[in-house]
């Protein structure tokens, strides 16, 4: 059988993209947010999952205001980079896994999560910045991604519980599947930032750190957290935190057999106009 | 019954809730169509006759080309959409929202790398923080502009 062996957690940057693919990543400016993912490299390199199931949020790329999706899975066997209006960053095809994707699709609309299901879609830097992250800057990508975009562009977003529960409904999923692959479960996006208004450049270091906190450990609580705490207090962009929910909620429990591990846990300002918080966790 | 819309107090903030989608939706959709190249050049060469195909009101254009992005966002413009008309521009993500602050580039950029905005005085609208409405423009850019 399949299943879940560990989650990553990182923001998605769209600059971060630009400053590797323009050979910027040794610039005083960003090594020390490369510096937090240098672990997390050699960290993917000894725990090859078969699938990453990768949790993220389309920016007015793949979905404009004609669809908005607030849970769409891609069940595509290939997701091409997209042009965001800069060029399509000079990354590899993400190549799909219709027969896993596929798979949870179906056990978890039968779990009551209404998901749409889209075989044609263009990835942004949501999806392609986290896998360059963990990556760097191969030919192509390590393992089959299965694509997971929820919508947090137009209010009101999912809220941390229904993340949550989802998250257990796909560990649930993963472990049905006939096949014995080692999947992991990416949350991006985050940490706290505002990229609209006066208020803009918004960023909250102390709660972070305590989203952090209660993500490893108290993530049942956490979820409970309404919408209007995450945009007061990490910015209007700040809710695209609730995904992180989504991969917690797919890992152990919080207590007892199976707790999750912490094998990284990384914090950085700035990267832009947004705080970096990353972490990796490992079903035991 | 009127919708519970607890965001309303939140200073320099707009959320982009069903009601300002409804609002935007032609402007959005015009940026959307930046994301092709010939368009982008085709807007390029003539503004005002690009703008003109689109169902926008006269006010959302005005605000377009004044590349005025907070007046954008108050007639439903969302930042994701607008931010195609950065690119088209050739402007960075941290430009755009510097640029809704008043504050030069470099302003802004030196507040980030100190560790970006205190959210102390910027929870609810009548605080004292830096992003409350008596506070604007906050920079050297603004100010300019007001002279």
């Amino acid at each position: 059988m399949a299943h879940v062996t560990a989650s990553v957690y990182t923001s998605h940057v769209p600059a971060i993209g630009a400053a590797l693919d323009l050979g910027k990543s040794g610039e005083p400016y960003w090594q020390p947010v490369f510096k937090g993912y240098e672990f997390s490299k050699q960290w993917l390199r000894d725990n090859q999952p078969d699938v990453i199931f990768l949790v993220y949020n389309d920016h007015a790329t793949a979905f404009s205001l004609e669809m908005i999706p607030t849970f769409a899975i891609g069940c595509a066997a290939e997701f091409e980079p997209a042009d965001e209006g800069w060029g399509p960053r000079p990354v590899p095809t993400v190549k799909g896994h219709p027969e896993l994707a596929a798979h949870i699709a179906q056990s978890v609309i039968q779990d009551d999560f209404d998901l749409t299901i889209v075989n044609r879609m263009a990835v942004d830097h949501g999806l392609t910045v986290p896998l360059s992250l963990m990556c760097g800057q191969p030919g192509e990508w390590p393992c089959p991604v299965i694509p997971f975009a929820v919508n947090v562009v137009q209010y009101p977003v999912p809220s941390g519980r229904r993340c949550y529960q989802l998250g257990r409904a796909i560990r649930k999923a993963v472990a049905s599947f006939d096949a014995p692959l080692k999947v992991q479960i990416w949350g991006t996006g985050g940490m706290s930032h505002q990229l609209q208004g006066p208020r803009a450049g918004l960023i909250n270091r102390e709660w972070d750190k305590r989203f952090l906190d209660r993500l490893i450990a108290d993530p049942a609580e956490l979820a409970q957290l309404p919408h209007i705490d995450y945009v007061r207090e990490a910015g209007s962009e700040g809710i695209e935190l609730v995904m992180w929910l989504i991969a917690r909620g797919a890992m152990g429990d919080e207590s007892g057999p199976g707790t999750p591990r912490v094998a990284h846990r990384f914090y950085h300002v700035p990267a832009s106009n947004t705080a970096v918080g990353h972490l990796i966790l490992e079903n035991t | 019954m009127a919708l519970d819309k607890p965001y309303k107090d939140i200073p320099g903030t707009t959320i982009f809730d069903a009601e300002q989608s409804r609002l935007g939706y032609h402007l959005n959709q015009f940026c959307m169509s930046l994301m092709k190249a010939q368009n982008r050049a085709r807007f390029k060469a003539d503004e005002r006759a690009y703008l003109d195909q689109w169902p926008m009101t006269e006010e959302q254009k005005q605000a377009v080309l004044a590349r005025d992005l907070n007046w954008c966002i108050r007639l439903g413009g969302n930042i994701y959409f607008l931010a195609k008309i950065g690119a088209t521009d050739g402007k960075s993500f941290q430009q755009m929202a510097g640029s809704m602050t008043g504050m030069s580039e470099e302003e802004y950029r030196d507040m980030m790398i100190s560790g970006g905005r205190s959210i102390e005085g910027n929870r609810r609208i009548g605080e004292g923080g830096d992003a409350q409405a008596h506070r604007q423009p906050q920079g050297r850019a603004g100010r300019k502009e007001g002279a």
